[in-house]
C-alpha cells in the first residue's frame, strides 16, 4: 500500500494571539510544492510560531492548519522538527540518535544500521561515542539534523537552524539541508537572512508582523516582489509597521 | 582538654582490633539505613517526578506536605511508628516492634519526603530544559518521567545520599522503635547515646568519629562512582 | 559500576529482610530500667540463662514509667522495674501478674565535692534535702516519671517542700535518663539523687562526689512482673515465667550476687526462695 501523501499543507484563517497581541493574523495559503520552502521575515514576524503550529507544538486560536487534512501531532513520525537551540540528552551521540528511534518504535534490529547511516550522512562518525553536550556548536547542529533525519521523515521543519553558527558552520548545514531536500524530504525552514533564502529557497513565504505578505516562487519573489514591504526587505530597508 | 585525642586513639584501637561488637553495630547501621534508602528511593523517585510532571487534584497539598515533612522531628516519627507497630496498635499483630524492620520503616518515613521533595525540584528543572525538545521529538508525556529520571541520574544520586546521611545519623526514631537492644537493634547512633548516658564520653566520642568516617567512606565511594560514570557518559 | 552498586544494595536488602538466624530458638522481650542495663548486670546474667534454656532475652532499657507503659501496650513479655506503688497499680489494673521481688540496692545523693551545706555530715535524707532547699542550691531531678524520679519526689514530699514550684529556679528537671542527668549535674555542680549501680558504673563523674548514703528511706527494691497473657495473647508467658523463676532461684540469685564492678557488688539478691 502506498502511504498517503502528506502534502498539501493547507493553512486557513490561522490566527494566534498572546496577551491580546496578535502573533499570527489570518494566515491563508497552501503549500504543495516539493523542495525547500523558506519562511522569511524580520524578527517577530511569526515564523517560528507558524512552524510550531505546523508540528503541533502549539494550537491556533482560530482557523486551521492541516497536512493533507490531518491535524499535526508532535509524535507523528513522518515529520520532524529542528530547533535553533537543540537540547541533547546527557548521553553520547549515538545514544541520542537511538533515543529517537526507540520513541518511534523502530525495530531494534535496524537501530545500528540507521544510526551508522545518520552519522555518515552528517559527518559525525568519529564523534559517535562523544557526549552530545560536549560537542561544538556546529557539531551539535549537525547532530540536531541527524536526529531529525534518522526517522527518514517526509517533512522536516527547521527553525532558524543556522542562526547561531559561524559562516563555515552555516555552509555545512545548508549543504546538508540541500541534500536532504534532494532525497525527497520536504523542507520548510524559517530564516531572517535574505542571503540564506536566496541560496536555498524554491519558494518563499514572506511574513511580517504575523501577516502573510507574499507566497511566491523564489525567483519571482527576489526578482519581482509584488508588495512594497517585500521590496523594502529585499533592499535591506527597515520595514514600517503596516 | 585531651578528650578528643583520647577518643581518637580509642576509635583507632576499636577499628584496628576489628572489635566484634563494633562490627556488629556498624553492619546493622549500614543494613538498616541502606535498605531504608533503597525503599525510600523506590517510592520517592517516581513520586517526586510525578509531582513535577503531572497535574492532578490535590497536588499542591501533597507538595506542601512533602516540604513540611522534610523537617519531620525523628522523635515524632518514632512515636507514630511505635504506636502503629505496638502490639496494641493497628499493625501490632505483625510483631515488628523492636526489630530492624521497624527501624527501617521509621527511617523510610523520615527520608522519603526529603528524597521526594529534592527529586521533584530536580525533575522540575530538567523538565524546564528538556520538555519542548522531547515533545517535539515525539515523546509521550507517559514516557517523559522515565527519560527525565535517567537524564538527572547524577543529581538524583546526590538527593538519595542526602537521605542516607539523615538516616544513618538519626537517633530519635530508631531508639523508640528499635529499643537499642544489644545484638539485635543496636546501631551506631543508639550506641553513642547509650555510652553517653553511661558517662563513657570517650567511647561515645570514638563511636561518633567512626560514624562520621563511615558516612564519609560511603558518600565518597558513591560520589566517585558517580563521577566515573559521569565521565563516561557526558 | 552501576550494577555493582545495585547488586550490593540488593544483597543488603535481602540480608535485612530475611530474619537473622538467632542461636536461640526463641527469645523474650524484657523492658528494664536503665540502671540494670547500663550497669552491665543483664549482659552478665542473660548469657547464663541462655546457656541453660536456649532462650534469649532481648532487653529494652527505659525508665520505669515508660517500661510500665510498654507492658501495658503488650510490647514486652515482662518488666524489671523499681517502684513498688506503680507496680502494684499495674497489677491491680490487670496489666501484669506475679510481681516478684528479685534484688535491691540503694539510692545515694551525689553533688559537688566542696558540698557547700555539708550534707556529708547529716544522717537523715530528709534533713539533707531540707538543707539543699533552704540554701536554694542547685538540685537536678530526672523529671521523667522513672522509678528514681518517683522515689525522689516521695523523699521531697517527706520534707514537706513542694519542689515543683521551684522548677527551673534551683530545682532542675532534665526529663532524661539517669546517665544524662548525672552528666548535667556534673556540668552544673548540682546535687542529684541516683541509684548506686548507675553511680558506680558511671564514668564521667570527676566533678561529683558521693555525699550521702545509708539511710533506710533510700532502699531501692527491684521486682520482675510478667505481663498478663489474658490481655495480650501473643505474650510468651511460659518463657517469661521461666526467666522469672530462674532469677528467683538459688542459681539466679547467686549470679546476681556474683556480679561486681571494680570489685564492688552492685545488686543484692533478696528473692523469697521457692
Amino acid at each position: 500500500m502506498q502511504p498517503a501523501p502528506v502534502l498539501p499543507l493547507e493553512i486557513q484563517h490561522l490566527s494566534f494571539a498572546r496577551q491580546g497581541k496578535p502573533l499570527l493574523d489570518n494566515v491563508n495559503t497552501i503549500i504543495e510544492s516539493v523542495g525547500i520552502t523558506i519562511i522569511l521575515g524580520p524578527n517577530g514576524a511569526g515564523k517560528s510560531l507558524l512552524l510550531r503550529i505546523a508540528h503541533g507544538l502549539d494550537l491556533p486560536d482560530h482557523g486551521s492548519l492541516k497536512w493533507n487534512k490531518h491535524i499535526p501531532q508532535p509524535r507523528d513520525s513522518w515529520r520532524t522538527f529542528v530547533f535553533q537551540k537543540p537540547v541533547f540528552l546527557q548521553r553520547n551521540v549515538q545514544a541520542n540518535l537511538e533515543y529517537v528511534l526507540s520513541l518511534h518504535k523502530t525495530a531494534k534490529t535496524e537501530h545500528d544500521a540507521l544510526i551508522r547511516e545518520a552519522l555518515q550522512h552528517t559527518g559525525l562518525v568519529e564523534l559517535a561515542v562523544r557526549s552530545a553536550r560536549t560537542l561544538s556548536g556546529g557539531e551539535q547542529q549537525r547532530l540536531n539534523i541527524a536526529r531529525a533525519w534518522i526517522l527518514k521523515p517526509k517533512v522536516m521543519l527547521l527553525d532558524e537552524p543556522t542562526a547561531e553558527l559561524d559562516p563555515s558552520g552555516v555552509a555545512t548545514i545548508e549543504m546538508l539541508i540541500k541534500t536532504i531536500a534532494q532525497q525527497n524530504t520536504k523542507i520548510i525552514m524559517s530564516t531572517h537572512s535574505l542571503d540564506q533564502a536566496k541560496r536555498l529557497a524554491h519558494e518563499v513565504l514572506f511574513l511580517h508582523q504575523g501577516k502573510l505578505i507574499e507566497h511566491t516562487p523564489a525567483n519571482v519573489f527576489f526578482a519581482q516582489p509584488k508588495t512594497r514591504l517585500a521590496e523594502d526587505f529585499i533592499a535591506g530597508k527597515l520595514l514600517n509597521r503596516i | 582538654m585531651n578528650d578528643f585525642s583520647q577518643a581518637f586513639l580509642k576509635a583507632a584501637q576499636l577499628i584496628l582490633q576489628f572489635d566484634e561488637g563494633l562490627i556488629e553495630i556498624v553492619t546493622l547501621s549500614l543494613q538498616v539505613s541502606m535498605t531504608a534508602v533503597f525503599i525510600a528511593s523506590m517510592i520517592s523517585l517516581p513520586l517526586g517526578a510525578a509531582l513535577a510532571l503531572y497535574k492532578f487534584h490535590g497536588r499542591g497539598l501533597v507538595v506542601a506536605l512533602l516540604n513540611t515533612f522534610m523537617g519531620l522531628p525523628p522523635v515524632v516519627v518514632g512515636l507514630v511508628v511505635y504506636l502503629i507497630l505496638s502490639r496494641s496498635g493497628p499493625l501490632g499483630a505483625l510483631g515488628l516492634l523492636f526489630t530492624p524492620t521497624a527501624m527501617i520503616i521509621a527511617q523510610v518515613c523520615l527520608i522519603a519526603p526529603i528524597i521526594a521533595a529534592l527529586t521533584r525540584q530536580t525533575i522540575l528543572d530538567a523538565n524546564d530544559e528538556c520538555h519542548e525538545q522531547l515533545r517535539a521529538l515525539g515523546a509521550r508525556s507517559s514516557s517523559m518521567m522515565g527519560t527525565l529520571l535517567w537524564e538527572t541520574r547524577y543529581s538524583l544520586v546526590t538527593n538519595v545520599f542526602a537521605g542516607f546521611g539523615r538516616a544513618i545519623a538519626e537517633v530519635g526514631a530508631v531508639l523508640i522503635v528499635g529499643g537499642n537492644i544489644n545484638h539485635s537493634t543496636r546501631v551506631m547512633t543508639t550506641a553513642i547515646a547509650l555510652e553517653t548516658s553511661k558517662g563513657d564520653i570517650e567511647l561515645a566520642l570514638a563511636l561518633g568519629m567512626i560514624l562520621i568516617m563511615l558516612s564519609l567512606i560511603v558518600t565518597s565511594a558513591v560520589m566517585s562512582a558517580r563521577h566515573a560514570a559521569y565521565k563516561i557518559y557526558s | 559500576m552501576k550494577y555493582c552498586l545495585v547488586k550490593a544494595i540488593a544483597v543488603m536488602v535481602c540480608m535485612t529482610l530475611t530474619p537473622a538466624p538467632t542461636l536461640a530458638n526463641s527469645f523474650i522481650t524484657l523492658v528494664s530500667t536503665t540502671s540494670t542495663e547500663n550497669s552491665g548486670l543483664l549482659d552478665y546474667l542473660i548469657p547464663k540463662f541462655r546457656d541453660r534454656t536456649g532462650i534469649d532475652v532481648r532487653v529494652v532499657a527505659v525508665g520505669t514509667g515508660r517500661a510500665l507503659k510498654l507492658g501495658e501496650m503488650g510490647d514486652a513479655d515482662m518488666i524489671l522495674v523499681h517502684h513498688r506503688a506503680s507496680e502494684e497499680n499495674f497489677i491491680s489494673n490487670g496489666f501484669g501478674v506475679e510481681r516478684r521481688e528479685i534484688m535491691y540496692n540503694d539510692f545515694v545523693i551525689a553533688g559537688p565535692p566542696e558540698d557547700p551545706v555539708n550534707i556529708r555530715g547529716e544522717h537523715e535524707t530528709i534533713r539533707a534535702l531540707t538543707l539543699i532547699y533552704e540554701h536554694k542550691l542547685p538540685f537536678v531531678s530526672r523529671g521523667d516519671d522513672s522509678g528514681t524520679h518517683k522515689k525522689e519526689r516521695e523523699l521531697w514530699a517527706l520534707t514537706g517542700v513542694d519542689v515543683s514550684q521551684y522548677s527551673g529556679n534551683w530545682y532542675y528537671e532534665t526529663g532524661a535518663g539517669m546517665g544524662a542527668t548525672l552528666n548535667i549535674a556534673n556540668g552544673m555542680r548540682a546535687y542529684v539523687l541516683t541509684d548506686r549501680s548507675t553511680w558506680l558504673s558511671f564514668k564521667n563523674r570527676n566533678g561529683l562526689d558521693l555525699l550521702f548514703e545509708n539511710d533506710p528511706p533510700l532502699h531501692n527494691q527491684y521486682s520482675i512482673i510478667l505481663v498478663n497473657p489474658e490481655r495480650h495473647p501473643h505474650i510468651k508467658f511460659e518463657e517469661a515465667e521461666l526467666f522469672a523463676n530462674w532469677l528467683a532461684s538459688s542459681e539466679g540469685q547467686q549470679v546476681i550476687a556474683e556480679f561486681t564492678l571494680n570489685g564492688q557488688q552492685l545488686f543484692f539478691p533478696n528473692a523469697q526462695l521457692q
